[in-house]
């Protein structure tokens, strides 16, 4: 019986480790995190902050020159996440509009009326990063985030099933690029049927790479 | 801001479609170069920081450090992501690359390519007893020996397993075994047909 419980744990570990790297990998995952968060600079010692960073080559001053204790900055959500830390040593973290409670309200209310891809293209992905910043409402941000999905995935889902053969630009439209692509596959597993009702299914067609190749090559020789 | 092109990089590969390969590109040089200068200058501050004793240099560091680890993350995507389609180009378009193709890979991807192929080929001579097996054809189920196919463009002479040759010219239209069309399907010479 222990034999089995730790084969189990270490198929457990085994998957997780694969998966953390499949994600550290995937080149959606890094665009995700280069979105900018704002928040305020703050640190408990009185010295200035990030020394001379502005002389670093290639000699682009940088951002910021030794903000002052207490100012606010933006910076992207990966280096945001690598300089904080439980203590708030050196920086503190906002939560942006869209996670706060009187947006949650709105998300409540009714999630499909929200554009979610004008509200910052990556609403989940980037929500989920903004709970390492221990926030007090961290609890709320979950649930409303998992409610807020939970409200709009049958719509996402029964619209990428009925809509064959036609422009799917206003479905999308105000879609997150999480729901963006789960549309997406809902759309391919549609016209994949649809071709196997079609017998297409074995019939052999030009590959993609073809395809997409000789339209660039069409496109070079208009230039 | 650090990290710009690296960021550069990825978004460039993100934007291709998937089974496009775009050139190599040799900004991951001055990736690699501003990788260097963030660690020239975290070695030297960590050492004023432990002899010096100055503690306020620790976030300068922590920055350079979070910047260097980004980087990182990034180039190891852009190659890893290159290779996955790179991989594909082989059961896509068979052994022999187009050349633009070929231009738009660095030496050492060339040589994974072969390596890749190799490997491949070994497999799948292991397959089936002493004749192996060509796993790269019939991706899709075939329902006969023999298909119908027309012409996309003038390819010329064209022979069949028995000998005889077929004049492939656009617009003409064929009943050819499967096996030996598949290829020039795949690479947009001949259209199968459906009856």
């Amino acid at each position: 019986r222990f034999i089995f419980l730790f084969r189990n744990n270490t198929l457990k570990l085994v998957f997780l480790l694969f998966y953390k790297w499949r994600h550290y990998l995937r080149l959606s995952s890094i665009v995700g995190k280069d979105l900018v968060l704002s928040h305020t600079g703050k640190q408990e010692t009185c010295c200035p902050y990030l020394i001379g960073l502005s002389f670093i080559f290639p000699c682009r001053p940088f951002l910021f020159q030794d903000p002052i204790k207490g100012s606010k900055l933006e910076l992207p959500l990966w280096l945001a996440k690598g300089l904080f830390d439980n203590k708030r040593r050196i920086l503190s973290v906002e939560l942006p509009k869209i996670y706060q409670e009187g947006w949650r309200t709105v998300f409540s209310a009714d999630a499909n009326v929200v554009d979610l891809h004008k509200m910052g293209p990556h609403f989940y992905g980037f929500g989920s990063q903004l709970l390492h910043f221990d926030s007090p409402e961290n609890a709320d941000i979950s649930q409303s985030l998992l409610q807020t999905f939970i409200g709009r995935f049958r719509r996402i889902m029964d619209s990428s099933q009925n809509a064959y053969n036609e422009d799917t630009s206003a479905l999308v439209a105000r879609l997150d690029e999480m729901e963006r692509g789960l549309f997406q596959t809902g759309q391919k597993g549609l016209n994949d049927f649809q071709g196997w009702e079609k017998g297409q299914a074995s019939q052999i067609t030009a590959s993609s790479l073809v395809q997409n190749y000789k339209k660039r090559k069409f496109t070079d020789m208009e230039d | 801001m650090f990290c710009e092109k690296a960021m550069e990089l990825v978004r460039e590969l993100h934007r291709a479609p998937e089974g496009q390969l775009p050139a190599f590109n040799d900004g991951l040089r001055q990736v690699l170069e501003e990788m260097k200068a963030l660690y020239e200058q975290n070695q030297s501050d960590v050492n004023e920081a432990k002899s010096g004793g100055r503690g306020d240099l620790i976030p300068t560091i922590k920055f350079r450090h979070c910047s260097l680890l980004r980087n990182r993350r990034c180039t190891v995507a852009y190659l890893y992501d290159r290779l996955l389609r790179i991989r594909a180009l082989r059961w896509e378009y068979g052994s022999v690359l187009p050349n633009a193709l070929r231009f738009h890979m660095s030496a050492e991807e060339m040589e994974w390519f072969n390596h890749y192929k190799k490997s491949l080929a070994t497999y799948m001579r292991s397959l089936g007893g002493d004749e192996g097996l060509d796993i790269t054809q019939d991706m899709k189920p075939p329902k006969s020996l023999y298909i119908e196919v027309r012409c996309l463009k003038d390819y010329g002479e064209f022979e069949v397993d028995d000998g005889t040759s077929v004049l492939l010219k656009k617009n003409s239209q064929h009943f050819l075994p499967r096996w030996k069309c598949e290829q020039l399907i795949r690479q947009g010479i001949l259209e199968h047909v459906l009856s």
